[in-house]
C-alpha cells in the first residue's frame, strides 16, 4: 500500500465514522467533538487532492470556527439537560423514507453523471491558483460574499439582541 | 505535495505517543491515595452549590459569531494578499469593495452596541 | 524513503531540544520575574537553581493524578493532550533557517516546509481553543467553565485582528510559505538599514498589532483572564494535577514560542542578521559569546559566592567555544543562522515575561472592548493603508 492509499482510507475513516458518531450520540458535546473529527478527515481529503487553501480554510472557519461555535453554545445553554428525552425517535419512519429517497436519487445521478477524469494540479501554488480564479473570474460573486456577511452580521445581532 | 506535510505527522505521532508514555511512566510512579474529598469540584474550599452547567450570557455566543463571521472576510484576504504585485491598483478597489460593505455591517452592529462588553 | 527518514531523523533532534526549552523556558521566566521584583528566584536544586526544571518534572510526573467525580472523563483527560498537540504541531512547520548542505544532503532547517505554513499555525492555534473549552466544560466547576468560556471568546476575539495583521506584511512579501517570507525580507535598505518587514518594510503597527494579540492568544499578563487567580482560582485548569497540569504549562509554553517565531519570521527577518555580513554581520554572534564569555570568567575570578568560581568558569569556557563555532566553516552555514533566529525569538521571549513583571491585568469588559473597537479598527486601516502603499510603491 502506499502512503498516499493509506492516508486517503485513514482520512476516509476519520471522516466517515466521526460523521456516524456526530449523528448517533446523544450527549451533544459528544456529537460535536464527532462531527469535528469528521471535518478533520475532509480537511485530509483535500490536502490529498493538492488543495492547500481549502485544507487550511477548512480548519481555520469550520474547525476553528463554526463548530467552535456549536460547542460554545452547548456550553452556554447546557443543551446535554435533553440527553435523557427520546423525542427525536418518534419520526423515525419519515426520516428513513427521506434518506431512501436521496439515496436513490444520489444513486441515478452518479450512475448518469459523467465525471470528467481526474485532473492534477498544475505548479502554482495552490493560493495563488484561488486567488487568480476567484479575484478575476469569479470577481462579482467574490464581492457578494461581503453582502452575504453583512447580512449575516445583521442577522446575529439581531438575534440575540432581540430582547434588549 | 503530501511529502512537504510527512514531517508535520511525525511531529503528530510524537505528540500522541508522548502523552501516552508520560501517562504510563507517571502511573507507575505516583501514589493514588483515596479521600473523598478529592472527589468533589474545588471551588474555594467551600461546598459547591448546584452543578456547573448552566446558562450563561448571551455575550459570549454574539462574540463566537461575530468571530465566524469576520474570520470568513479575512480568510478571503489572504489570497488576495498573495496575488496582491500583480492585482496593483485593481486589487486596492476590490479590497475597498469588500471590506467596505463588511465595515458597514461592523459600524451598524457597534451602533446596536453588540460590540460593547457590558 | 529518504525524504521520511531524514525528517524522523530531524524529529528526533527537534523534539529532545523542543522538550528541554520549554522545560527551561519556565526557569528562565522565574529567573527574569524575580530579577524584576528585587528577588533571586530559584536558587537551591543545583547552581542557579539550573537544575529546577528537572525537579519539576520528576515532582509532576510523581503527583496523585486525581480526578474530581463530577468531570466527563473522556473530554478531561483529551483537553490537556489537545491543547499540547495542536501547540507543539504549530512549531514544526516554523523553518529556523535557509536550506542548507550538509555532507551532500540538501534540507531546509525546519520541520515541514508547506507552501501555506502561515495560514496552517494560524489554523492550529485556533484550535488549541479547543483544548481549553473542553478543559473549562468537562471539568463541571463554575470557574472553569467560567475560565473556559472567557479564554475561548478571549482568544477568538484576538485571532481577528492578529490575522489582519498578519495580511499586511503579505501584500509586501506575496507568499504564505515562511520560508519563502523569510527570504523576502533579505538585503538591506541603503546597505545598512535590515529590509525586515517591521523595520525596513515600514510594518512597525502590524508588528505591534500582532504582538499584543500574541499576548492575549497565549493568555498571558495583561491578558491572563482565563487564569485570574483572584476571581477564578485558577481558571480552565483549576480541577487538573499532575502531568495533565504540566501538559496545560507545557502548551502555554509552546504557544509563546510558536507566537514569537512566528514574528521573528514575519516581522523580524527571521535568521537574517542584523548587520550585512559584509560588513561584519557574521562576526556579531562570536563577539557576543566572547561577551558573556568574559562577563562570566570576570565572575569566576571574582566569585560572590564559593560554588560560582567553578560554574561561572565552566558555563563562560562552554560559552567562548559556541563563540568559536560560530566562525568553523561547515559549522558555521548552519549555527549562524540559528544564532540570529534564536535571538531574535528569545528577545520576543523575553519582552512576553517582562510584561508580564510590569503590566497588571485588564478587566474583562476592557479586554473585549480593546479587541472590538480598538485592534479590529487599527489592524484593518493599517491593513487598507499598506494596501495603498505598496500599490502606490509598484507602480
Amino acid at each position: 500500500m502506499t502512503l498516499e492509499a493509506f492516508f486517503f482510507y485513514a482520512f476516509t475513516t476519520l471522516a466517515l465514522g466521526g460523521a456516524t458518531l456526530a449523528i448517533t450520540r446523544r450527549s451533544a458535546v459528544h456529537a460535536a467533538i464527532s462531527l469535528m473529527v469528521s471535518l478533520l478527515g475532509v480537511a485530509g481529503l483535500y490536502l490529498l487532492l493538492n488543495a492547500e487553501f481549502l485544507f487550511v480554510s477548512q480548519i481555520i472557519l469550520y474547525i476553528g470556527g463554526i463548530l467552535l461555535l456549536f460547542l460554545f453554545v452547548i456550553m452556554l445553554v447546557n443543551l446535554d439537560a435533553g440527553r435523557g428525552l427520546r423525542q427525536f425517535h418518534q419520526r423515525w419512519p419519515l426520516g428513513a423514507a427521506v434518506t431512501a429517497i436521496a439515496g436513490v436519487a444520489f444513486a441515478i445521478l452518479w450512475s448518469r453523471a459523467k465525471l470528467p477524469p481526474s485532473q492534477t494540479m498544475p505548479d502554482v501554488g495552490n493560493v495563488e491558483l484561488v486567488a487568480d480564479t476567484l479575484l478575476q473570474d469569479y470577481l462579482v460573486p467574490f464581492e457578494v460574499v461581503s453582502l452575504l456577511l453583512l447580512v449575516a452580521v445583521v442577522g446575529s445581532v439581531l438575534l440575540a439582541r432581540k430582547r434588549a | 505535495m503530501l511529502e512537504g506535510y510527512l514531517p508535520l505527522f511525525v511531529f503528530l505521532v510524537l505528540c500522541i505517543a508522548f502523552p501516552l508514555a508520560a501517562l504510563l511512566v507517571g502511573k507507575a510512579l505516583r501514589p493514588s491515595v483515596f479521600a473523598p474529598a478529592k472527589l468533589e469540584s474545588y471551588e474555594c474550599g467551600i461546598e459547591a452549590v448546584g452543578g456547573a452547567r448552566g446558562r450563561y450570557s448571551v455575550r459570549f455566543y454574539l462574540v463566537a459569531i461575530l468571530f465566524v463571521i469576520f474570520d470568513v472576510e479575512t480568510v478571503f484576504l489572504f489570497p488576495w494578499a498573495v496575488r496582491y504585485k500583480q492585482l496593483g491598483w485593481f486589487g486596492v478597489a476590490e479590497a475597498l469593495v469588500f471590506l467596505g460593505i463588511l465595515v458597514v455591517g461592523y459600524v451598524w452592529a457597534y451602533k446596536k452596541g453588540a460590540l460593547e462588553w457590558v | 524513503m529518504d525524504f521520511i527518514l531524514l525528517s524522523i531523523l530531524k524529529t528526533a533532534i527537534a523534539a529532545p531540544v523542543l522538550l528541554g526549552t520549554l522545560a527551561y523556558l519556565v526557569w528562565i521566566e522565574r529567573k527574569v520575574l524575580a530579577h524584576v521584583q528585587l528577588r533571586m528566584g530559584p536558587s537551591r536544586v543545583g547552581p542557579h537553581g539550573l537544575l529546577q526544571p528537572i525537579a519539576d518534572a520528576i515532582k509532576l510526573l510523581t503527583k496523585e493524578d486525581f480526578i474530581p467525580s463530577y468531570v466527563n472523563h473522556v473530554y478531561y483527560w483529551l483537553a490537556p493532550w489537545l491543547a499540547l498537540m495542536f501547540a507543539v504541531t504549530a512549531i514544526s512547520v516554523i523553518p529556523i533557517g535557509p536550506i542548507v548542505e550538509i555532507f551532500g544532503v540538501k534540507t531546509n532547517m525546519g520541520q515541514a516546509d508547506i507552501s501555506i505554513g502561515l495560514l496552517l499555525i494560524l489554523g492550529l492555534t485556533g484550535m488549541g481553543v479547543y483544548g481549553i473549552a473542553l478543559a473549562g466544560w468537562s471539568s463541571n466547576n463554575k470557574y472553569s467553565l467560567l475560565g473556559g468560556l472567557r479564554s475561548s471568546a478571549q482568544m477568538i476575539s484576538y485571532e481577528l485582528p492578529m490575522a489582519l495583521a498578519i495580511a499586511s506584511p503579505l501584500l509586501i512579501v506575496n507568499t504564505l510559505n515562511l520560508r519563502e517570507i523569510v527570504n523576502g525580507q533579505a538585503g538591506y535598505v541603503f546597505g545598512i538599514i535590515p529590509n525586515w518587514n517591521a523595520v525596513g518594510g515600514l510594518q512597525m503597527f502590524s508588528f505591534l498589532i500582532y504582538l499584543i494579540c500574541a499576548f492575549a492568544e497565549t493568555n498571558r499578563i495583561p491578558f491572563d483572564l482565563p487564569e485570574a487567580e483572584n476571581e477564578l482560582v485558577s481558571g480552565y485548569n483549576t480541577e487538573y494535577s499532575s502531568m495533565k497540569f504540566a501538559a496545560f504549562f507545557m502548551a502555554e509554553y509552546a504557544n509563546i514560542i510558536t507566537a514569537c517565531s512566528v514574528a521573528t519570521t514575519l516581522f523580524l527577518g527571521g535568521w537574517h542578521p542584523i548587520i550585512p555580513n559584509e560588513l561584519g554581520g557574521q562576526f556579531i554572534p562570536t563577539l557576543i559569546c566572547f561577551f558573556f564569555a568574559g562577563v562570566l570568567f570576570y565572575h569566576a575570578l571574582n566569585p560572590a559566592r564559593p560554588s560560582d568560581r567553578l560554574s561561572m568558569g565552566v558555563i563562560g569556557a562552554i560559552i567562548l567555544g559556541l563563540g568559536l563555532m560560530f566562525q568553523v566553516p561547515v559549522v558555521k552555514d548552519l549555527a549562524q543562522p540559528l544564532f540570529w533566529f534564536a535571538s531574535k525569538a528569545g528577545f520576543l521571549i523575553f519582552v512576553f515575561i517582562w510584561v508580564r513583571g510590569t503590566v497588571p491585568r485588564f478587566r474583562y469588559d476592557q479586554l473585549m472592548r480593546f479587541a472590538w473597537l480598538v485592534l479590529f479598527p487599527a489592524a484593518l486601516l493599517n491593513l487598507l493603508l499598506t494596501a495603498f502603499v505598496v500599490a502606490a510603491k509598484s507602480n
